[in-house]
């Protein structure tokens, strides 16, 4: 794989890649703040995306994959405060982030 | 491709990975940082400065910020009794392979359809400012809009209640 | 039901009536009165009392009334009759017949209908006058039972079935009627019913006739079966007229006997049962534990005569094929059993007669034995003998019950003649009028009781097969004046052995007395050899008043004869008892002389206790077998069956608990536990709703880019 048609498969295996682990800590760690950095792995492999194909894709100069990667990372932020909020709230209620106890949306 | 995405993308890689697998939550949450860190030079790799730059400001500047002081504020230092891996890790870890094994697949299927342009593209953040408050300036107040609200949700929420009678 | 087809006859040629007269239309009438009479007094309240003997006595009365407007019809054809001269030609049928049909089955019918003749209207006066009498008496009797309502419905329920006997024209209808009869019977008889003895005298009345009905009615299927027809006249079709009697003649009725003889004796069994002949006299001596009313109307007068009434009514059929004779009486096989058997029962109930304590039993006894006379001289001499006698017999024999009763009632219910005595000069009315009865029954010279016996006594002595039964008939008359002198002695001449003291009777009690002991006297006048009316009135032809009826050879020495043997009677009782009152407790005069006569004549020749041993004891055997078989057998079978059907129950249910239920339990169960386990999946806990994203995502994507390939 040393010779990629283009760089940009190169990029494209990177962001997947950072998704994927973003996606197996956000399923696997206990831990609800490991979640949350887990979801910011899988926003910003997404981010990644966006530029990389910006970058090798026709019309840079209009800008889009950087506008939206730019309010991507806006969002990305304003979630990840809401985020940790609200563990810290669930944190003080009931003693713990370990999601396996925090099941009061059990069904 | 050029020895030095290698590098970024192994530093990366590699943070993301020490990120989810590290033991600490702090220790976590450095590694992630660098992870943020290694995401921005290749931002800047990829010719885009402003979000590049963009990214080190609120990511690792906010977001990995907020990332600590949860942990802290959550006694995220105390590590857990069981591990701190879910019993079930194994499914956890098939499906985020599969999900690799399909973006992968997806990508190497249409490999040769995808772009090639290698020109660096003349882009100022004088044009990305005229970008935010002429073609997206919609976008821009929504987000704004939204900033206020998530920063005001995330005050309320964290907010320590008022004693209730029980 | 009642398809008037009125096939009337007139009797004889056209000079008779050519129109239906109308009391022979309305005939109907004389027994169905008293029957509605009784259907209303049935629904009334025993406190209404007045009503009920009003309603009796009233039905009874008119019933009477059309009885005597029928005679007189009778009557005035009857001496129409006499004002022609016949030569050889059969006189005129003096015979009105009103038939209709009652059912229809295809083109067989079974008809009912009435007759009135001669014999019909003298019976329809009898029943009703003394019927009426009785009533009149009974309320009296009766009036401080607190019964006395449903006894006159009884009674006229009685009087109206009576009635209904004397004018069928069907054999069907007549024993209808002779089973309603035997039923009034039974409910007067145990009218008392408190009383154990009363009810289990009442049960042995019906089931000792009911052997005779059963025989009776085996006598009327044959005839049906073998003429086609029960009507007794019908216009030539029916049974008792020459064309059928000459078909059952030429058929056979076994034991060489003609189909006529045979039907003739099973009928006659009904009368034997009916009218207390041996063998099946056992009833009537305890049916004296009814009324005292009802052992005058019933046990005296008129059920038991039913049974003489139906062999004069069939005679026909019993003399069918009688051997003419010059002079005397011929037989027939049925005929002479019925004179033997009536000679016996005469002889047997008088010799049980003399050794009874009870003036009722005395009384009941002596019926029986004159009911033996009637039979004999049915049998003897034909229909006009022996119904002269039970015609006056049924007048002297209710005098002396009613008598009886006054008697009773004046000793305040004393009933033993051992501890009355004396009562002459207590109750005159009563000792007089029960004397006159007491001399007619005994045959004394010129009462009514004498010519008629006398006229049964004068056949059987010229009876062709045998004179024996003249002898048991003469002997029998000894007997009947020894005990009655005996009886008469006791009550009234002596001293009072009883307790309290005696009174003579209410006039609505003695005026009866009166009214029958004049009858008991003067009708035997209609029967006198001088002037027989009586006979010449049932046979139909006319009579003349001829004193040279007296002249007949050997009747003068009979007349002398028959009274000597009742003077000797008379003198016998009397030197054995006379005046002299023995103490009740004392032993008779004549068990003292005779005591090896005594006891068997006391205890009745013991035929109820043969009868206990016998019959009684092999019924109550084979009750016991039935009831063995039917509790083991049958019941074992029931059980078995009720065994089989809780063990199917029991597996049903076992099935329905295990499979059924079990079934559905698991089924519930098993939907349960995959609800369960499809609420597993929403555990709370957010990483495995990532997770489940995640993989839809891929699936999603998967699918996706697959189907997008080139």
């Amino acid at each position: 794989m040393t010779a990629f048609p283009s760089p940009l498969v190169g990029y494209l295996l990177v962001a997947a890649m950072l998704f994927a682990i973003g996606l197996a800590g956000a399923l696997i760690r206990r831990n609800a703040i490991m979640v949350l950095i887990g979801i910011e792995l899988m926003l910003n492999s997404a981010n990644l995306n966006l530029i990389a194909f910006w970058r090798f894709g026709p019309h840079p100069e209009a800008l889009t994959g950087v506008m939206f990667a730019l309010f991507s990372i806006a969002v990305a932020a304003a979630e990840a405060a809401v985020g940790l909020g609200l563990v810290i709230s669930i944190y003080r209620h009931t003693n713990t982030t370990e999601l396996d106890k925090i099941n009061r949306l059990k069904g | 491709m050029s020895p030095v995405f290698y590098i970024l993308a192994t530093l990366t890689i590699g943070g993301a990975l020490a990120a989810m697998l590290l033991k600490h939550l702090i220790h976590a949450a450095l590694a992630v940082t660098i992870a943020f860190a290694g995401m921005a030079l290749l931002f800047l790799e990829l010719d885009a400065q402003f979000v590049g730059f963009a990214q080190i400001l609120v990511y690792i500047g906010a977001v990995a910020i907020l990332i600590v002081f949860a942990i802290l504020l959550t006694r995220g230092a105390d590590l857990p009794k069981e591990g701190v891996f879910s019993r079930s890790w194994i499914t956890g870890l098939a499906i985020a392979a599969g999900v690799f094994a399909v973006i992968g697949w997806a990508i190497l299927q249409s490999i040769d359809a995808v772009p090639q342009r290698n020109a660096v593209p003349a882009v100022s953040v004088h044009d990305i400012g005229n970008a935010l408050v002429g073609r997206y300036v919609l976008p821009l107040e929504i987000v704004a809009l939204l900033l206020t609200a998530a920063t005001i949700g995330a005050v309320i929420v964290a907010m320590h209640e008022k004693e209730r009678s029980r | 039901m009642m398809q008037e087809i009125p096939q009337t006859v007139t009797a004889g040629p056209a000079f008779m009536h050519c129109y239906e007269s109308p009391i022979v239309q309305a005939l109907w009438l004389i027994p169905a009165l008293p029957i509605l009479a009784a259907g209303i007094i049935a629904l009334l309240k025993q406190s209404r009392r007045k009503t009920a003997s009003s309603l009796a006595i009233g039905s009874l009365s008119i019933s009477l009334l059309l009885s005597v407007i029928a005679f007189g019809h009778v009557v005035h054809d009857w001496a129409g009759l006499s004002s022609r001269i016949f030569t050889d030609s059969p006189a005129p049928l003096l015979r009105w017949v009103v038939n209709f049909t009652w059912l229809r089955f295809g083109s067989a019918t079974v008809d009912l209908g009435w007759v009135l003749d001669p014999l019909a209207a003298i019976m329809l006066v009898m029943v009703s006058f003394v019927g009426l009498l009785i009533f009149i008496y009974s309320v009296g009797y009766m009036a401080d039972d607190e019964n006395y309502t449903r006894f006159f419905c009884f009674m006229s329920l009685f009087a109206g079935a009576m009635l209904g006997v004397v004018i069928s024209n069907s054999l069907l209808l007549l024993f209808m009627c002779w089973e309603i009869v035997g039923l009034t019977s039974y409910l007067l008889i145990g009218f008392w019913y408190q009383k154990p003895s009363a009810a289990a005298a009442a049960k042995k009345a019906f089931i000792t006739t009911r052997v005779g009905d059963v025989l009776f009615l085996l006598g009327i299927v044959w005839l049906f079966s073998q003429t086609g027809t029960l009507l007794l006249y019908s216009n030539g079709a029916g049974s008792l007229e020459p064309g059928a009697l000459s078909g059952l003649l030429a058929a056979h009725g076994g034991l060489g006997l003609s189909a006529a003889s045979a039907i003739g004796l099973l009928i006659f069994a009904g009368a034997v049962g009916k009218s207390g002949q041996l063998p099946l006299h056992v009833w009537l001596p305890d049916a004296m534990e009814g009324p005292t009313p009802v052992s005058a109307l019933i046990h005296a007068a008129t059920m038991v005569a039913a049974g003489v009434f139906l062999i004069a009514r069939v005679y026909p059929l019993m003399a069918a094929g009688m051997p003419p004779v010059k002079f005397g009486y011929a037989t027939t096989p049925s005929l002479t059993v019925v004179t033997w058997v009536g000679s016996a029962t005469a002889v047997f109930a008088a010799l049980i007669a003399i050794a009874q304590n009870d003036i009722k039993r005395i009384l009941a006894y002596s019926t029986v034995s004159q009911l033996g006379y009637m039979m004999a001289g049915i049998g003897v001499g034909g229909p006009a003998v022996g119904m002269f006698h039970l015609i006056t017999h049924a007048f002297f024999k209710a005098l002396l019950f009613l008598g009886a009763g006054s008697v009773i009632h004046g000793c305040h219910e004393e009933q033993d003649i051992r501890r009355m005595g004396g009562l002459r000069a207590d109750m005159p009315l009563t000792f007089a009028t029960y004397a006159i009865g007491m001399l007619a029954l005994c045959g004394f010279p010129i009462l009514s009781g004498f010519w008629s016996k006398d006229g049964i006594i004068d056949a059987a002595s010229l009876w062709h097969p045998s004179i024996a039964p003249f002898w048991l008939l003469l002997f029998g008359a000894l007997l009947t004046a020894f005990y009655m002198t005996r009886q008469v002695c006791y009550i009234f001449f002596g001293y009072w052995r009883g307790h309290g003291a005696a009174h003579e009777s209410p006039r609505v009690m003695t005026l009866p007395l009166a009214i029958l002991a004049f009858f008991a006297i003067a009708l035997g006048f209609i029967g006198t050899p001088a002037w027989p009316w009586l006979h010449a009135f049932l046979e139909g032809h006319p009579v003349a008043f001829n004193w040279g009826g007296f002249a007949e050879p050997g009747l003068g020495m009979l007349m002398l004869g028959s009274s000597l043997v009742v003077f000797l009677g008379l003198g016998l009782g009397w030197r054995l008892y006379g005046n002299k009152s023995p103490e009740p407790e004392a032993p008779d005069a004549l068990e003292q002389s005779a005591p090896w006569l005594w006891a068997p004549l006391r205890d009745r020749l013991y035929v109820d206790e043969f009868y206990g041993v016998t019959f009684i004891a092999f019924y109550a055997w084979w009750a016991r077998v039935a009831d063995w078989f039917d509790r083991r057998i049958w019941g074992g079978i029931v059980a078995l069956v009720a065994w089989l059907f809780g063990l199917w129950a029991q597996l049903n249910r076992f099935l329905d608990l295990h499979w059924v239920d079990g079934g559905f339990d698991k089924t519930c169960e098993e939907l349960s536990n995959g609800g369960g386990l499809l609420a597993r999946v929403q555990d709370g806990r957010v990483q495995d709703y990532l997770r489940i994203l995640a993989v839809a995502v891929v699936a999603l994507a998967g699918i996706l880019i697959w189907s997008s390939r080139p």
